[in-house]
Order: structure tokens, then C-alpha cells, then sequence
């Protein structure tokens, strides 16, 4: 009982860090179309900003909002100048934005070196908890806290406010947004901002939950994001967090008990997903 | 109100139109007729900005406009109505036409409360997610949603496809309701409803107005119709 516990802990921790990378890519996804590869770049500039201002300033919310606004800079770099000029071309997007990735993961080489970084955590949220016998991480839990924080803040932001309604209908209908005399460019650069801002928050809680953090770990997140994108559905943050918590679950549970078996586990609920619901599990259709 | 002179467009290699040219009129019906594949929807999609002119001009209220993107087009005043009502499904009945009204202002209120007495529908689903009402009622809202959001001018696509004669019936009522305070381009295949509601008529042709007259002239004009509309 025990070990179920602290593997669904691990795997709903593991499922929010994922749900911050994805929830951002989704929306990019469903209201843009766009493929966005540099995606995982702004989660691991997050760490490495995350770390370093920590390191500087010992303060871990100073480190937060230091990594969020990098991330929403370089974000807002890459939607105005990497992606605007091949909205609606697949091809050109991809070789873009994974020309970004590269350019994104080789500028940190540059300022941070090769070497994996160490990143601690600060001394509040150290240690655990003991209920009944079973040993609660206090960082995991701060991890999913967190996670359910940023799904219900998204949330609220697309269902209360009139911007979120704009941006549901663009998921809907780019054309008839536009035709009601809403510049959909606006609301393209918003979402981007918000989902580079969502990475790079994944990136900054990531860092102390893995403890090292190293140049190339974005693109091993931005293929699980993909996943649960893809799974979940485009467009849709429901889709997202249910998928996030299926394969952060699936991923802890299968490491642990079948740990060969672990890599392929998402391939696998991908390739079911597709064959069952190929437009997802919160996809129209 | 509106002026297309000599208007061509390209959709990739293809030559779709081919120099129309027609007028519309303030506080009447026009109706673009013509069969399928003559260009009446290609005609409205440039008129607002969705494909680029590769010739002529479109003009409205004595301004050009052709060549503006989408966004600033709608917001000179003119509502668009897509063959597909172009329904945001995700989105209550209620959070689409708060969202077509984009400024909240007493004209605006005024027309949100003007749709809702001609569609009572509306109000009745105000909280329904669009995706799940009825092809009539999906029409209904995505006339209202353009209603709203326009100023004087609304074109408007097919609004009879698909739907029973009844509803077809109720979709003429109000749209000859809302010539009251609009002008409205329409394009129908519809000859029965476009010839009861329109005041004037254009028909295409392979790109190009062929034909244009009072309404009434074309229901007696027997040889026209059956040449370009194969009604007889």
C-alpha cells in the first residue's frame, strides 16, 4: 500500500510537470496549428535561469518569477520572429521552430556550459511527511499543488475571462474570429506568451525535482508533452491534464514494476489512443 | 453602400473571378445567384479579406477596403454569415453573441435584445454549448453573431442549405425583419426564397456577373432562369 501511494504521488507529480509543458503546446497547437518544436527549449531555459537565480538569490520565488518572465522574453522572440512568418506552412514551422530548439539548447551550452547543473531546493521544502506510516515528499506535493494551481488559473482564464472566450472560439473557428473584427495576431502572441511562461514554470519545478539538470532534458519532456497533446486532444486543457496524470501514472507505475517496459509505455498509449480516438480523448469527433 | 468593381482573385493557380462587378444598394436585399462553381461564395470570402485581390477594388460607404485584412473589414461594419455558419461549438450560445459584441455599448445591447426577440431560441439556449443545437438553430445564431458585430451591412451565405422548408420558411421572415435596419448581400441557390426576400439580383457565371435586374423582372424572365439557374 505503501509503495502504490508513493508511486501515485510520484506519478501525479511527474504528470503536472508534464501538464505545464503540454497545457501551453495544446493551446499553441489547437489555435495556431503551429508545430511547435522550440517547445521544449523554454521549459529548459527555465530550469537553468530557475537554478541560477536561485543560486544568486537563495530565494526560490524570486527564481520562479525570474524564470516565467525569460521564459515569456524568449517565447515572445520566437512567436514574433521564428513563427509569424510561416504561419500556415507545416513543413517550414517544423524546420523552424526545431532550428530554434537547437539554437535555444546550444545557447545554454554556451552560458551554462555542458557539465549537468546541480539545483537544490530550498529549505522549506525539504524533507517529508509522515501519515500513517507512509512517507509524503514534501517537493512532490508541492509539485502537483502547483500543477492543479496553473490547470485552475488556465481554466479560469479561458472560461471567465473574454479574452479565454476568444481564444476557445480560435480553437473553434481561426476565420470567424476574425470576421467578428478580432485581430486572431493578438491573441496568437497571448497564447504564446502564456504557454512560454507555463513551460518555463514546469522548467523551474522540474529542477529541484530531478535534482540535475543538463542542456539536453528538454526534448525528452517535449516528446511526452507531445504525447499528451496528442492524446488528450488538441486544443483542449482537459485533455491535457487527464492525459498528463495517465502517463505521468503510467510512467511511475510501469518504472517501477516493469521498469524494461517503462519508455515504451507511452508509445503504447499513443498508438491505442490514435487507433481508438484519433482525435484524442477530449478531440471532437 | 457597397461597390465591387471589376474584382478578380486567384485560390492557388485557379482563376476564380474574373472581373465582377455589382452594387449594392442601402436598406435592400441583393441576391447572388448563379450555380455551383460560379463564385458567389469566393465573392463574399474576398469581400472580406479571406482571399487576396489580385485585381480591382472593393469599396464600402465610399472607402476602399480591398486589400485590408479580415479583422479591419468586420470592423468598418460588415457581418459575415459563412455557407458553414462557421459555429464556434465550444462556446455557449450566450459567450458567442457576448463575444460578437466585442465593445459593450446601448446600440450594441439594443441589437443583442433585437436578435433575441426575432430568435427567441437564443435565449432559450443562451447557456446551450453551440455545438449541440440544431442546423436551424445554428443558423439562427450565426446570423444573429454577425448581426450584432456589423453596421449596416451583412453578407450572408446559403442560409437555407440544409434546412426543412419550415425553418426555411421562418429564416425568411426574419431576414426580411432585419432588412429593416440592414442591407444585406445574399447569395442563395434557393430561387424560391432568395426570389420572395431579394429586391435586386446579380447572377454569376464562370467568374463573372452575367445578368442583373429587379427581382421581380427575373421571376417573369423564364428564358434566364432556365439558362443560368435551370429553373423553369
Amino acid at each position: 500500500m505503501n509503495v502504490v501511494l508513493n508511486l501515485i504521488i510520484n506519478g501525479l507529480s511527474t504528470g503536472m510537470l508534464i501538464f505545464l509543458l503540454a497545457s501551453g503546446l495544446t493551446l499553441i497547437f489547437g489555435l495556431m496549428s503551429v508545430l511547435n518544436f522550440a517547445h521544449g527549449g523554454l521549459f529548459v531555459w527555465g530550469a537553468f535561469v530557475a537554478v541560477w537565480l536561485f543560486d544568486f538569490t537563495k530565494s526560490f520565488i524570486l527564481s520562479m518569477i525570474g524564470s516565467i518572465i525569460i521564459g515569456m522574453l524568449i517565447g515572445w522572440l520566437i512567436e514574433r520572429f521564428l513563427i509569424r512568418p510561416v504561419y500556415g506552412n507545416h513543413i517550414r514551422q517544423l524546420l523552424v521552430t526545431l532550428g530554434g530548439m537547437l539554437v535555444l539548447v546550444e545557447l545554454i551550452r554556451i552560458i551554462w556550459g555542458s557539465n549537468p547543473i546541480r539545483s537544490n531546493l530550498p529549505g522549506w521544502l525539504e524533507g517529508s511527511f509522515q501519515i500513517g506510516g507512509v512517507i509524503l515528499i514534501k517537493y512532490r506535493l508541492f509539485v502537483i499543488f502547483f500543477g492543479l494551481i496553473g490547470y485552475l488559473l488556465l481554466i479560469l482564464l479561458l472560461k471567465k475571462t473574454k479574452i479565454g472566450t476568444t481564444i476557445r472560439a480560435g480553437v473553434d473557428n481561426k476565420e470567424m474570429v476574425q470576421a467578428l473584427g478580432i485581430n486572431i495576431k493578438n491573441i496568437f502572441s497571448f497564447v504564446f506568451l502564456i504557454g512560454a511562461g507555463m513551460a518555463a514554470l514546469g522548467g523551474m519545478l522540474l529542477a529541484p525535482y530531478s535534482g540535475i539538470i543538463f542542456a539536453d532534458m528538454g526534448m525528452q519532456y517535449a516528446i511526452l508533452a507531445f504525447i499528451v497533446v496528442i492524446v488528450g486532444g488538441l486544443g483542449s486543457i482537459q485533455g491535457a491534464i487527464v492525459a498528463s496524470i495517465i502517463v505521468g501514472l503510467a510512467g511511475a507505475f510501469t518504472a517501477y514494476y516493469f521498469p524494461d517496459f517503462s519508455l515504451a509505455v507511452n508509445m503504447l498509449l499513443l498508438i491505442i489512443v490514435l487507433l481508438l480516438r484519433p482525435k484524442g480523448l477530449y478531440g471532437e469527433g | 453602400m457597397l461597390k465591387v468593381k471589376n474584382l478578380e482573385t486567384y485560390i492557388e493557380q485557379f482563376h476564380i473571378l474574373q472581373g465582377i462587378s455589382f452594387d449594392v444598394k442601402q436598406g435592400t436585399i441583393t441576391v447572388l445567384f448563379g450555380r455551383n462553381g460560379a463564385g458567389k461564395t469566393t465573392t463574399l470570402r474576398t469581400i472580406m479579406g479571406f482571399y487576396p485581390i489580385s485585381d480591382g477594388n472593393v469599396i464600402y460607404k465610399s472607402e476602399q477596403i480591398g486589400g485590408l485584412p479580415t479583422y479591419l473589414i468586420a470592423r468598418k461594419g460588415i457581418g459575415y454569415v459563412p455557407e458553414d455558419q462557421g459555429i464556434f461549438h465550444h462556446l455557449t450560445v450566450g459567450e458567442t453573441l457576448l463575444l460578437a459584441q466585442r465593445t459593450k455599448n446601448e446600440e450594441k445591447h439594443e441589437k443583442l435584445e433585437w436578435m433575441l426577440e426575432i430568435f427567441p431560441d437564443l435565449k432559450k439556449y443562451w447557456q446551450k454549448r453551440s455545438g449541440l443545437l440544431s442546423g436551424g438553430q445554428k443558423q439562427m445564431l450565426a446570423i444573429a453573431r454577425a448581426y450584432i458585430n456589423s453596421n449596416g451591412l451583412l453578407l450572408i451565405d446559403e442560409p437555407s442549405k440544409g434546412l426543412s422548408p419550415l425553418m426555411v420558411g421562418k429564416l425568411m421572415d426574419s431576414i426580411l425583419q432585419m432588412k429593416e435596419k440592414s442591407t444585406i448581400l445574399l447569395v442563395e441557390q434557393n430561387f424560391f426564397m432568395a426570389s420572395n426576400i431579394g429586391d435586386y439580383f446579380y447572377i454569376m457565371d464562370d467568374g463573372k456577373t452575367v445578368h442583373d435586374g429587379y427581382m421581380n423582372e427575373l421571376k417573369e424572365d423564364k428564358e434566364t432562369l432556365k439558362k443560368y439557374l435551370g429553373v423553369s
